[in-house]
């Protein structure tokens, strides 16, 4: 159990038990990594200031910050789940770029800087359902996606805004043993980007993210399955019509467009009835849009979820 | 090497290295205990899935561990080497049983329809269980007790079993991961290279009942 103390420590400048462990290789790794210290860098989390509280926070236990860091599916760096944990920690987040155009009125490229500037941040406690059965509560920090959107100004032609992350074999050597192909796009309908609980992170338990979450900026649709929530985005573009989507372009009867959480709907190969929430032991039961029903379910008015799954 | 694999310590250390996955499993589960049951890395956070991982592996790695034992006894010559199959086997079902309790408790929390449904739409299921269906015969007929009762022919054809119990695991295992089918494929691999060359041996083997053809019976043969 975690409990925090108002120090000046956070949990995350805890030193992480491998790099203890290992501390005289850290310490050789650290002095060559001091010695490149002008060019672009891997960014260690930093504290994120003036952050609110925002609403939609769920009052269910956030998880533990080390199975958050610890347990990811961002199969660029492997398909383990401690694999994005290990091999991300040199992947270069600062500069970061990210170019939003298409359909829009006023296309806008931001840096790093602006990125954290777009609206005040706010912290948004949101439950997160991955299609593989597990779940986890995680605050998030960012801001919603409607006013970055809101900015550019789509125009009438624009019905679908599409993402892209980064891809840089170079640094993400163990993508290509993936089985799905990179860069990873994702996609959502204008009316549910502009849903208020779409929102774009930017840090996570009042840090910013760390690399293995999808950092510096990320995406968090939490009425879906995880896979729709794309991590480290590049490219955000309006467009007219659906775009395609990784997981769907590599199991379309598996994967989606809508990949909404319903438990109705099960996956080909397993059931979505039940969940299990990382830290329990037995299954729950997974509700019907993750718990975000009321926000979200009236986009769908009259939709087959069965057939638009 | 026969002296070695004659001895009856080298029995015991096969049986203690065979236990040695369990051991670790085991010491790990006492740290996860003791620390709280709080976040452990050595289980991931997901421990379920991890054991349920960790334990299915070790059943596919016996099986086919247990199929090396007969190539490695012909290619090396090594007639002593035949001891260690039934306990390797053995361990391959006994970690067939782990994994399976781990599904049956942890993950269905002994629901019998759940179960069922699960066994009979869930097709890396319905893979997993009828690996694990065939195992059972081997494991109950594995003494020389049983042998002598079926007879060494009858009993060797049923044996036989393990080589679609394992065809049976490589299967459920690449029905249920999501898209990197790496693993999987590499122990179909290694399956596919002993079958194949137990394929070899069998039709390089004189065949056995072949009437023998002679003047006098020259006329039965077309």
């Amino acid at each position: 159990m975690v409990i925090r103390k108002s120090s000046d420590l956070r949990y995350s400048q805890v030193t992480p038990k491998k790099d203890y462990v290992n501390r005289r290789r850290f310490l050789a790794s650290s002095i060559a990594a001091g010695a490149l210290a002008v060019a672009p860098q891997a960014r260690a989390v930093t504290k994120l200031n003036g952050v609110t509280k925002g609403p939609y926070s769920t009052d269910e236990k956030p998880t533990p910050f080390d199975a958050i860091t610890h347990y990811n599916n961002f199969y660029e760096f492997g398909t383990d789940k401690e694999d994005p944990s290990r091999n991300a920690t040199k992947f270069v987040t600062s500069p970061w770029t990210v170019r939003i155009d298409g359909e829009v009125g006023k296309p806008l490229t931001l840096d790093l800087d602006a990125l954290y500037k777009v609206a005040p941040l706010e912290e948004r406690i949101y439950r997160h359902r991955c299609v593989e059965r597990w779940s986890m509560v995680i605050p998030w920090i960012g801001y919603p996606l409607n006013v970055l959107l809101k900015k550019v100004e789509p125009t009438a032609k624009a019905k679908y805004v599409a993402f892209e992350s980064y891809y840089d074999r170079k640094q993400m050597p163990q993508g290509v043993w993936s089985g799905i192909a990179f860069p990873y796009v994702e996609g959502l309908r204008l009316d549910e980007a502009m849903n208020p609980l779409a929102l774009l992170a930017v840090g996570l338990y009042g840090d910013t993210l760390p690399n293995q979450d999808g950092a510096p900026f990320r995406l968090v649709v939490p009425w879906k399955y995880g896979y729709k929530s794309i991590k480290s985005i590049v490219k955000i573009r309006l467009v007219e019509k659906q775009p395609p989507t990784t997981w769907n372009l590599a199991a379309a009867n598996e994967y989606g467009f809508y990949s909404n959480v319903n438990p109705e709907v099960d996956h080909p190969r397993w059931s979505q009835a039940k969940e299990r929430r990382i830290g329990e032991f037995s299954m729950r039961n997974t509700v019907k849009f993750n718990g975000y029903g009321d926000q979200v379910a009236s986009l769908y008015n009259g939709m087959d979820l069965r057939k638009y799954y | 090497m026969n002296r070695v694999l004659s001895s009856r310590w080298t029995k015991v250390a096969v049986f203690v290295l065979s236990l040695a996955p369990l051991l670790l499993l085991g010491w790990r589960l006492f740290l996860f205990w003791r620390g709280g049951l709080g976040y452990d890395p050595d289980l991931t956070a997901d421990p379920v899935a991890y054991i349920t991982h960790y334990t299915g592996d070790w059943t596919i790695r016996f099986l086919l561990i247990t199929l090396c034992v007969t190539p490695l006894r012909k290619l090396f010559n090594l007639p002593k080497i035949a001891r260690f199959r039934r306990m390797l086997g053995l361990f391959a079902f006994f970690y067939g049983c782990l994994h399976l309790t781990t599904w049956v408790w942890l993950d269905q929390s002994f629901d019998p329809s759940g179960m069922i449904k699960d066994v009979i739409k869930r097709r890396y299921i319905t893979a997993g269980m009828t690996a694990f269906a065939m195992m059972i015969p081997l494991a109950v007929t594995s003494t020389a007790g049983w042998v002598r009762r079926l007879g060494f022919p009858r009993w060797q054809r049923i044996h036989r079993l393990i080589y679609f119990s394992a065809l049976a695991g490589v299967i459920h295992y690449y029905w249920l991961v999501k898209s990197d089918v790496r693993l999987p494929l590499l122990y179909g691999g290694i399956l596919a290279v002993l079958m194949i060359y137990r394929a070899n041996m069998w039709l390089r083997s004189a065949p056995k009942r072949r009437p023998v053809t002679t003047p006098r019976t020259a006329y039965l043969r077309d």
